[in-house]
């Protein structure tokens, strides 16, 4: 256990570290780089996917995954387009755009845990259905005439700072997630179910409901990622956000939670988000097309993983030796 | 472990007969369910629409359907040994990329070497996934989702550096005849497919390492403690996925003639939807070649049906989704029958 934890934190002070190395690189290639407009920028680039990676991280703590939040995205977002292009209040549209993903999430929430369905088959499912619905819904077209003073939330930064709007709803959402992941008997319980889900089961832990309660909440999460995604591009389109749900487990991963569950840390997540956000700006200063820096992301993600195995595996190799050659002294 | 696992434990554990008949019975009960609901299907239609039934229209949905199928034989191999490859439209897109450019700027070159180098990217690419997966314990929807985004951005990397896109008009003719040739009448993209699902269909049923297979989905550890060298197998059912993409992605080319960066994008959403609706369960141990293709044609067929009802290709997607999930809820429910039958067969003996 202790082994864990200082494992854990020297993997956090390894992305630090990395972070740091962004941040050089970037100010090296650009005046413009620690300049807050930039901030801005690359901040507020990244922020649906750090507000879905939130309840991401819990659930693949509790030792399931939800693939389909890119899509629950999609589908809130031309849910909302298609109420308000047909005259309906703004705050109705946000509010059954968040019920729509609601729902999303409690039909993933409750075929994995009513019928016992594995997680991973079943929102890869839900990921083609609710992207298929957003199509359905809008077909090829696009709702963009949104009213200024709802796309400033999209656009528009805390007055006074350059802090988008956006990272304020992320920076609430962090301190709620906090407490509860990590201060709260609900959070230990996620840890344990990501673990051991029968001894979870026996100690007294409602496993489905938990589970069922993650998924509702990573679908309402996702609807306020569409929401905000709509603001910022004042468009509501049935594909948007296609293949964030890559970047939303990225950032979990390379955070240093464990895709099987039971081990992790919002601090490392949120580490995680700002080393990506960094990395696109840099690669977007050296003019690197969007569809190439997918690259990046791609290797960050297997790289994450590959490399403290390859190096677990090589300090078992180290040991082992040590441990040959000890006991060969001793006879 | 996976909690349908465990609802399967405990018959495994009071019955060997059970534990040797169970993944076979669910997969005839699968396959023969899935052929009356392809009847089901067909008979609606062609009441609705008469020419849905022409011997054309049937040929037309084989045609649509025998890229998938390749690659659903891959990834049931892949599936089988209780892992995933997501990376296979990738593979495909970037196979079907390079082959059409490699035709391009070589039209004088022997067919067979095109189409071998597309075959020997896709297995490179293939054994690369394997490598991460099976040397690198890097878990296989991690390492192939990552990889998915890799293979895809050196494809963009190599239309940046090439062509936007190769068009028909840019390659020989004797590649793009490799998708409209027929022998004794039936187009040879179908045969080429019918050939792939055979041989690796009786290498799974007849061939040691086939059958290893299936050990290793249904108990890696069981399969490591009697000698079956685990790590080898998955990373060859990677490669053989790898190499079959290839396959694909070379058809791929030639039949739609017209190949850019974005081709083949998404494709690993009907392929695990061919695989997992032809009841190969998705955490290994059972499953068949012959359901894969079923899979593969069932969701060619509501294609197909989509198109003659006029029906807007927009609810395509939409209904795979729907199709894998209705798949998996079958599933547990089948399994869970066979299973009491079985049981309550045993109580009475």
């Amino acid at each position: 256990m202790k082994r864990h934890k200082s494992l854990l934190i020297s993997w956090e002070a390894l992305l630090v570290l990395l972070l740091l190395i962004g941040v050089v690189i970037g100010s090296v290639l650009s005046p413009y780089f620690l300049s807050g407009f930039n901030f801005y920028a690359l901040t507020s680039n990244i922020m649906e996917i750090a507000i879905m990676a939130l309840p991401m991280t819990l659930i693949i703590i509790a030792g399931e995954i939800d693939l389909s939040v890119a899509s629950v995205l999609g589908l809130a977002s031309v849910v909302l387009g298609l109420l308000w292009e047909s005259g309906h209040p703004m705050w109705l549209a946000i509010g059954v755009a968040l019920l729509v993903g609601l729902v999303a999430g409690g039909l993933n929430g409750l075929l994995v845990t009513k019928l016992a369905l594995p997680s991973l088959v079943i929102t890869i499912g839900a990921l083609a259905l609710y992207r298929g619905l957003a199509y359905v819904v809008l077909g090829d077209q696009a709702v963009s005439d949104f009213p200024s003073s709802f796309t400033n939330l999209g656009f528009g930064t805390i007055p006074g700072t350059e802090i988008p709007w956006s990272g304020l709803i992320f920076a609430i959402l962090v301190v709620i997630f906090v407490a509860v992941l990590h201060f709260s008997r609900l959070g230990r319980q996620l840890y344990a179910m990501g673990n051991n889900k029968e001894a979870a089961r026996f100690s007294g832990v409602n496993v489905s409901r938990v589970k069922l309660m993650l998924f509702m909440l990573s679908g309402v999460i996702a609807a306020l990622a569409g929401v905000i995604f709509t603001a910022r591009f004042s468009s509501a389109r049935p594909d948007n956000a296609l293949g964030f749900e890559l970047a939303v487990v990225t950032v979990v991963l390379l955070g240093g939670v464990n895709i099987f569950g039971g081990r992790g840390s919002l601090l490392g997540v949120v580490l995680a988000i700002f080393i990506v956000a960094v990395l696109q700006d840099v690669l977007n200063l050296l003019n690197i097309s969007g569809d190439i820096q997918s690259l990046a992301i791609g290797l960050l993600l297997v790289l994450s993983v590959l490399g403290p195995n390859l190096a677990r595996r090589i300090q078992v190799v180290i040991t082992h030796r040590r441990l040959a050659a000890g006991s060969s002294m001793q006879s | 472990m996976t909690t349908t696992g465990q609802e399967v434990e405990p018959a495994k554990q009071r019955s060997r007969v059970g534990q040797a008949r169970l993944p076979g019975q669910v997969s005839r009960v699968r396959e023969l369910g899935l052929l009356i609901v392809l009847l089901f299907i067909v008979l609606i239609v062609g009441i609705q629409a008469p020419r849905f039934l022409s011997i054309d229209n049937f040929e037309q949905i084989l045609l649509s359907v025998a890229i998938l199928a390749i690659v659903a034989v891959g990834e049931t191999l892949v599936v089988l040994t209780r892992n995933v490859d997501l990376s296979v439209g990738s593979m495909v897109g970037i196979t079907a990329f390079v082959t059409a450019y490699f035709f391009k700027q070589l039209p004088g070159i022997n067919l067979l070497l095109g189409i071998l180098l597309g075959c020997a990217l896709g297995l490179v690419l293939g054994m690369v996934n394997g490598l991460i997966v099976s040397f690198g314990r890097v878990p296989a929807i991690v390492a192939t989702l990552g990889t998915l985004y890799v293979y895809r951005a050196l494809v963009f990397i190599v239309a940046a550096n090439t062509t936007t896109q190769v068009n028909a008009s840019d390659v020989p003719a004797g590649y793009l005849a490799l998708a409209t040739t027929q022998i004794f009448g039936i187009p040879a993209l179908i045969l080429i497919a019918a050939v792939v699902a055979v041989i690796v269909g009786y290498f799974l049923h007849a061939s040691q390492s086939g059958r290893q297979l299936y050990a290793v989905g249904s108990n890696p550890d069981a399969a490591n403690m009697i000698g079956i060298r685990r790590d080898r197998l998955v990373f060859a059912v990677f490669a053989a996925s790898g190499l079959l993409c290839g396959l694909a992605g070379v058809l791929w080319g030639a039949r739609f003639a017209t190949v850019d960066a974005t081709d083949a994008t998404g494709l690993e959403l009907q392929v695990i939807a061919a695989v997992v609706v032809g009841g190969v369960n998705i955490f290994g141990g059972s499953g068949t070649i012959l359901g894969a293709v079923l899979g593969a044609i069932v969701l060619g067929t509501l294609q197909n049906a989509l198109n003659i009802l006029n029906i807007s290709q927009f609810w395509l997607q939409a209904l795979y989704g729907a199709a894998i999930i209705v798949a998996v809820v079958l599933d547990a429910f089948i399994t869970r029958w066979v299973q009491r039958t079985l049981l309550s067969r045993r109580k009475k003996a």
